[in-house]
């Protein structure tokens, strides 16, 4: 007899002699427990529930593939994770100054947050800018803006994350530009671009190009960095804003791993060496409410991603096999009402995501919901972090919950969902075909709605908006972005195109359009452009020129 | 009998967060009603078109960028220049307490903020949205 089928008896006995009188007695609360992505959830977990668990194959040692727990032989023994809050409103002026108090009060890294302007490629003077400059993030137009922004910042020694898209390569050269400006070494520089197009299509809809010249603006990036900036994350395959958009935690987990497949496949189709980009590769979650469903979704993201890339894409450095990631806290879980309860809920989603592993980490800010964050609330979410740090002792040893039963069903389920995903989405034709039948798209609106619904039946609650409702007055202060900023933004540039030399940026325009039409790097091409302080929206209306708009179907 | 209800679901400005939208435009549409989704980023002048051209009802639209004091008065504007007097316009999204009376001064009629129920919007369009006399 086997040790489960003994095991399988003695949870027979207990569930008739134990559990059958105690349910008599008191009944359960609900028929289903199921986790916030509507999963449902058994009562108890035992080893009967990993039947096939082998300790070296599954999880292996941290350091080790395939790195279930943890790309750190020593977890955050070595190093903490890095403590990096997105930051990013009002003019370059407003934001360098944020930067610097984080910087002060122990942040680790920067996180530029952009305006939706400089989002879609258009300069704070275009028409559709009005109302918009400044607001979401901070506006930058030209590499003017962005001397501005790192002013008295030394590039060499910090590291920083830029959220930026559709007009990564731009803004990338811009922050290059400014390197070699201050004298830095473009060889010891490091940051991250999230330079993430799938998931624009997919979720947060900040397109300018069609998919697949997108996808060459990539791949150039990976190939000019391979060669000339080798410590820079060259993209940061995000799951935040599919999970935001309403995705459960299996669809986030699934769509981000696939979308890094497509990138992979993309790169290597132009002629790259998989193990030339892919140690630069990195990604992005969200860490939403359910505990231990987002612990399980750290840990099989980094199994699944070791599997793929050694066994899909032949991949033999180990650092290709590596997801090294970043996490945020769920914005889409921060309530407008009783906003002081959202440090509660940050705190927990941030434990999730240090017990999962997370490399990096974004805790938001109690206001979020309502504005984007003032000193003061930023100050908190920085210090729940260092709190989890320094006492919590979470960080004393490497994966804590490894072994648990609970945890590992959960993660071997998110493993087996996600390669299910990967089967259906292969036989679309891969990411692109499908995001262009709206494959992704739908199962977000379908899970966004489910989720709606049951708030609505109150199978969800969500405490202050469905229960435990009080009435209340906003008393949160709010940061006010000066609707100064975006005549301002409109006036330095109309100098800034008087006072250029508009024969050079005329000049580095046409040369990026010809070698746009043709096969060159673009990236050296608009590094020229920034140079001659081109501005944003004259580059990408360049590449418009020979790469035509992104229309999205509807579904 | 009654025709059914009518109602355009607008995403003005930059932004493309949608979820909301598609949310509401979905709950409409189970609750009975006719639901036209404008797609991403559309001027107040396409909006204001789209609503003359759909003979709508009601206008909801769905900003969450901060720029709603900049985008909803053109719209309310824009509608009534072209005669759209007694379409009602609604919103939703990320709208500080202290922009709601000076919204609703502007002509929008009702906004709701985070954590409405859709059955509220629901009730909302059905105690105050009549059907209009097609013209």
């Amino acid at each position: 007899m086997k040790v489960t089928d003994k095991l399988e008896e003695a949870e027979k006995r207990w569930e008739e002699n134990v559990l059958k009188p105690t349910l008599k007695r008191m009944p359960e609360r609900y028929e289903r427990f199921t986790t916030v992505s509507l999963t449902p959830i058994k009562r108890l977990y035992t080893p009967n529930d990993i039947p096939d668990f082998d300790y070296e194959r599954d999880l292996g040692f941290p350091g080790q593939y395939p790195y279930t727990r943890g790309i750190h032989a020593t977890g955050y023994r070595g190093k903490l994770w890095t403590m990096r809050q997105f930051a990013g409103f009002g003019s370059a002026e407003d934001t360098n100054k944020r930067f610097k108090y984080l910087l002060s009060q122990g942040q680790d890294g920067l996180s530029v947050a952009f305006d939706l302007p400089t989002l879609m490629g258009l300069d704070s003077d275009h028409p559709t800018s009005e109302g918009e400059v400044g607001k979401c993030g901070v506006a930058i137009s030209s590499l003017e803006d962005m001397e501005q922004l790192f002013e008295g910042i030394p590039l060499e020694k910090v590291t920083t994350s830029m959220t930026i898209n559709a007009p990564a390569s731009v803004i990338f050269a811009m922050y290059l530009a400014v390197a070699e400006k201050q004298g830095a070494d473009w060889k010891k520089i490091s940051g991250t671009l999230q330079n993430d197009i799938l998931k624009e299509y997919i979720a947060q809809k900040e397109w300018i190009y069609p998919p697949r010249p997108s996808m060459r603006l990539i791949t150039d990036i990976f190939a000019f960095c391979s060669k000339h900036v080798p410590r820079w994350n060259t993209i940061s395959i995000s799951g935040y804003h599919i999970r935001e958009a309403g995705s459960t935690a299996l669809q986030e987990l699934a769509f981000t791993l696939r979308n890094g497949i497509e990138y992979v496949q993309s790169a290597m189709d132009a002629g790259l060496e998989v193990d030339d980009f892919a140690p630069r590769l990195s990604f992005f979650f969200n860490s939403h409410n359910d505990f231990f469903e987002e612990i399980a979704k750290f840990r099989a993201a980094r199994r699944i991603w070791a599997k793929v890339m050694r066994e899909r894409f032949g991949a033999k450095n180990e650092r290709s096999w590596m997801l090294r990631c970043h996490a945020q806290t769920a914005g889409c879980t921060l309530t407008a009402q009783q906003p002081y309860n959202n440090v509660v809920r940050v705190a927990i989603q941030a434990l999730a995501a240090i017990l999962g592993g997370t490399n990096s980490l974004h805790t938001n800010s109690l206001d979020e919901t309502l504005a984007l964050p003032s000193e003061h609330a930023v100050l908190i979410a920085l210090r729940t972090q260092q709190i989890i740090a320094a006492e919590s002792g979470v960080i004393n040893t490497v994966d804590p919950l490894a072994g648990s039963y609970f945890v590992e069903k959960l993660t071997n389920d998110m493993e087996k969902g996600a390669f299910e995903y990967f089967d259906r989405i292969d036989a679309m034709g891969g990411m692109i075909a499908a995001i262009e039948a709206g494959f992704p798209q739908r199962e977000i609106q379908e899970a966004a709605y489910e989720f709606q619904k049951a708030l609505e039946r109150k199978e969800k609650i969500m405490v202050g908006v469905n229960e435990y409702v009080i009435e209340e007055e906003q008393k949160v202060p709010l940061l006010q972005i000066d609707e100064s900023v975006e005549r301002l933004q409109r006036e330095r540039l109309a100098a800034l195109r008087r006072k250029r030399n508009n024969e050079k940026v005329h000049q580095t325009l046409d040369a990026l359009k010809q070698g746009a039409a043709g096969t060159a790097n673009t990236m050296p091409l608009i590094l020229d452009c920034v140079k001659a302080y081109a501005t944003l929206g004259e580059i990408c209306d360049t590449l418009k020129e020979v790469f035509g708009t992104y229309e999205e179907p509807m579904f | 009998m009654e025709r059914k209800l009518r109602i355009l679901i607008a995403k003005p400005g930059l932004d493309g967060h949608d979820r909301g939208a598609k949310v509401i435009a979905r709950a409409l549409r189970d609750a009975g009603m006719e639901v036209i989704y404008t797609g991403l980023r559309q001027t107040p002048e396409q909006i204001v078109n789209a609503a003359l051209q759909e003979d709508v009802d009601a206008i909801g639209v769905s900003i969450l960028s901060g720029a709603h004091m900049t985008l909803l008065p053109k719209i309310v504007n824009l509608a009534r220049e072209k005669g759209l007097d007694d379409v009602l316009i609604f919103c939703g999204g990320i709208i500080p307490d202290e922009d709601i009376p000076k919204l609703k001064a502007a002509g929008v009629a009702e906004v709701f903020t985070p954590g409405t129920s859709t059955e509220e919007t629901i009730r909302f369009l059905q105690e105050h949205v009549r059907p209009r006399i097609p013209r």
